[in-house]
C-alpha cells in the first residue's frame, strides 16, 4: 500500500488498526460461519441420505436415533459415569506420560553420554506400536483400570520425549556461551536458557500427545473393563447397537478437542513473545 | 594492561580428526580505556581471539591475561557481544538486560536500577517492557550492548556487532556505540570486517594474515572524534588509513 498524501503518523495509525482489527473480526466470522453451515449440511445428510437410499439402522443409524439411544445411554447406562471416567483417565495419562517424557527428554538432553547410549531403544520403543501392550498389561495387572492408565502413559510419553530432547539439542550454541561467559551454573543454564528455548517444542509434542493420549484409554478400555467410552463401544457392537458406538465416538471425541483446546490456550500464554504471523 | 595476548597458539580437532590451527603466536597488547579492532580475511582465527578472551576455550599455547590475571575460564571481567544480539525472546528487554546480573547475587532492586540506567545510556528508555520480536535490529543490538555494559566488565569484547545492519542504522549505531563506549571508558575489541569501521571507531588496528591467523600489522589511527564517527568520517585521512590496511590484507592480489 502506498500512500501519496502525507498523513500524521498518529492520527493515521489508530484508524488503520481499526480497520485490520475489524477486517480480521469479519473473516474470523465469516470462517465460523462456513464451518457451522457445513455442520448443518453434514448433519442433515446424514439424517435424511441413508434412509432415502435404503441403508438399514442398525448399520447407520440417523441422527435423531442417536439422540434418542444418547437418552437411553444416560438413564439406562450410566453414560455419565462412564465419560468421567474415561476423561479422568485420559487426564491422568496425559499428565504422567507427559510429565515423565518431559523429564526423561531434560535429563537425556543435558546427558550426551546417556542420549547416545539409550537412542537406539527409545527409536525401538518409540516405533512400536503401543496399544499392543494392552493385552499384556492386563495379563500383568489385571483387569482394572491399571492396563488403560499404562497404554496412556506409554503412547504419550514418546511424542514428548522425542520433541523435548530434539529442542534440547538444538539450543542456540552461542546462547549457552553468552550464559556460560556470564558464570551461571550449569543449573541455571538449564532453567534460564535451555529450559524456555524447548518451551516451543515441548507445547508442539504436548498437542500431539494430548490427542494420542484418548486412543491410549479407548484401546485399553476396549481390550479389557467394564467402565468407560471404550467399553461401551464393545459392548454396543456386541450388541450391534450401532447408534451406541456412534455417541461414545463422538463423546470420545469431545473429550480429546477439549484436552486439545486448553493445551492450545496454555500454549498461546506461554508463547506469548514469539511473534505472530500477520494478515 | 587490561587485555595481553602472549604467543597464543589455537589448534582445534576437526572431526576427521586432522589438527586445525585457527591462530598462531600471536602477541599483542590492549591498554586500559584504549578501543582496538582486529580485521583480517574470513575463518582467520578473530572470533577464536574473542572466545579466549572470554575464557569459552583455552589456548593450546600461551596464554591470555586480563587485567594481568591469566584466563583459566569465563569470568566476570569479560563482556562480549556477536553479530546476533543472543537476546532471550522470552524475556521483556529489562530483564534481558539483568540476565547477566543474574548469576552474581545482585539483589533484584539494583538489577533493575541498574539495567534501567543502561537502557537510558543506550538510547532505550521507555522500550523496557517491549520483548525482542518488537524491535527493530538496531534497537535489539543495542539492547544487547546495555546488558554487555550492565555487568560492568573490564573489557568489552565486540564479534562484528554491526555486520547484519543496513547502512545507515549501522552509522548511526556506530556512533551511539562509539559515543557510549567512551563514555563509560570500557577498553574494547571490536571484532570486523569493515575496514572504513574500523578506522572510524578505534584507536588502534590489528591485521591478521590468512589462517592460521598471525598479526602482520599494527596500525596506529591518529585522528581525533572516536567517539563520534560521524565525524571522524568526514576526516580526509581515513581512506588513507583504509587503504594502508587494504594493502596489508593484499586484497588487489587477491582480486586477480
Ligand atoms: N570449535 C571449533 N572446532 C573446530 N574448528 C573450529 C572451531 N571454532 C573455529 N574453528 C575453525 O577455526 C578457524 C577460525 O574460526 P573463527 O571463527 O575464529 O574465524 P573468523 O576469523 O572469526 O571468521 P569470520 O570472519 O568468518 O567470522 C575456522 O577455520 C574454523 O573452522
Ligand atoms: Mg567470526
Amino acid at each position: 500500500m502506498t500512500q501519496a498524501t502525507p498523513v500524521p503518523a498518529g492520527a493515521q495509525a489508530p484508524a488503520r488498526k481499526e480497520r485490520q482489527g475489524k477486517a480480521a473480526m469479519a473473516a474470523t466470522h465469516s470462517t465460523l460461519f462456513a464451518s457451522l453451515a457445513l455442520l448443518v449440511l453434514v448433519l442433515l445428510a446424514w439424517e435424511f441420505l441413508p434412509p432415502a437410499l435404503g441403508v438399514p439402522k442398525f448399520i447407520i443409524p440417523t441422527v435423531s436415533d442417536c439422540i434418542v439411544e444418547l437418552q437411553r445411554m444416560w438413564t439406562q447406562e450410566s453414560l455419565l459415569a462412564h465419560t468421567f471416567s474415561t476423561a479422568l483417565y485420559t487426564v491422568l495419562g496425559f499428565a504422567i506420560g507427559s510429565l515423565l517424557g518431559a523429564a526423561i527428554g531434560y535429563v537425556l538432553g543435558m546427558s550426551e553420554f546417556w542420549e547416545k547410549v539409550l537412542s537406539p531403544y527409545i527409536l525401538a520403543l518409540q516405533i512400536a506400536p503401543k496399544v499392543a501392550f494392552a493385552p499384556l498389561f492386563i495379563m500383568w495387572f489385571g483387569y482394572n483400570s491399571m492396563p488403560k492408565l499404562l497404554v496412556t502413559v506409554l503412547i504419550v510419553f514418546f511424542p514428548v520425549l522425542v520433541n523435548v530432547l530434539q529442542a534440547m539439542k538444538t539450543v542456540d550454541r552461542d546462547l549457552i556461551n553468552l550464559a556460560r561467559a556470564y558464570n551461571l551454573s550449569r543449573w541455571r543454564i538449564f532453567r534460564k536458557v535451555e529450559m524456555p528455548s524447548t518451551m516451543p517444542s515441548l507445547m508442539a509434542g504436548l498437542r500431539i500427545a494430548s490427542t494420542l493420549a484418548v486412543i491410549g484409554v479407548t484401546v485399553g478400555e476396549l481390550v479389557g473393563g467394564n467402565t468407560g467410552l471404550g467399553f461401551l463401544i464393545s459392548y454396543g457392537g456386541g450388541q450391534a447397537n450401532a447408534a451406541m458406538v456412534f455417541n461414545a465416538i463422538v463423546l470420545l471425541t469431545v473429550i480429546g478437542f477439549v484436552l486439545y483446546s486448553a493445551l492450545a490456550r496454555v500454549e498461546a500464554r506461554v508463547l506469548h513473545y514469539l511473534p505472530k504471523a500477520q494478515g | 594492561m587490561a587485555l595481553e595476548f602472549r604467543s597464543v597458539t589455537k589448534e582445534f580437532l576437526t572431526r576427521s580428526g586432522e589438527v586445525l590451527t585457527a591462530v598462531s603466536d600471536v602477541s599483542f597488547v590492549v591498554n586500559e580505556g584504549e578501543f582496538v579492532s582486529v580485521v583480517g580475511p574470513s575463518g582467520c582465527g578473530k572470533s577464536t581471539l574473542l572466545s579466549m578472551t572470554a575464557g569459552l576455550y583455552q589456548p593450546t599455547q600461551g596464554e591470555v591475561l586480563v587485567s594481568g590475571e591469566v584466563v583459566r575460564g569465563p569470568n566476570g571481567h569479560v563482556g562480549f557481544m556477536l553479530q546476533k544480539d543472543l537476546l532471550l525472546p522470552w524475556r521483556n528487554i529489562v530483564s534481558n538486560v539483568e540476565f547477566g546480573l543474574e548469576a552474581r547475587g545482585v539483589p533484584a532492586a539494583d538489577r533493575r536500577r541498574r539495567a534501567m540506567a543502561e537502557l537510558e545510556r543506550c538510547h532505550l528508555a521507555g522500550f523496557e517492557n517491549h520483548f525482542p520480536y518488537q524491535l527493530s535490529g538496531g534497537m535489539r543490538q543495542r539492547a544487547a550492548l546495555a546488558r554487555t555494559l550492565a555487568i560492568e566488565p573490564e573489557i568489552v569484547l565486540l564479534d562484528e556487532p554491526f555486520s547484519a545492519l543496513d547502512a545507515q542504522t549501522k552509522l548511526l549505531l556506530q556512533n551511539s556505540f562509539a559515543g557510549t563506549i567512551a563514555e563509560s571508558r570500557k577498553t574494547t575489541l571490536l571484532i570486523t570486517h569493515d575496514l572504513a569501521e574500523a578506522v572510524l571507531m578505534s584507536d588502534r588496528i590489528l591485521v591478521l594474515s590468512e589462517r592460521p591467523g598471525r598479526v602482520v600489522a599494527e596500525i596506529v589511527v591518529d585522528l581525533p572524534h572516536r567517539d563520534e564517527p560521524l565525524r571522524r568520517r568526514t576526516m580526509p585521512e581515513v581512506s588513507d588509513y583504509a587503504g594502508q590496511i587494504f594493502r596489508h590484507l593484499k586484497l588487489e592480489e587477491k582480486a586477480i
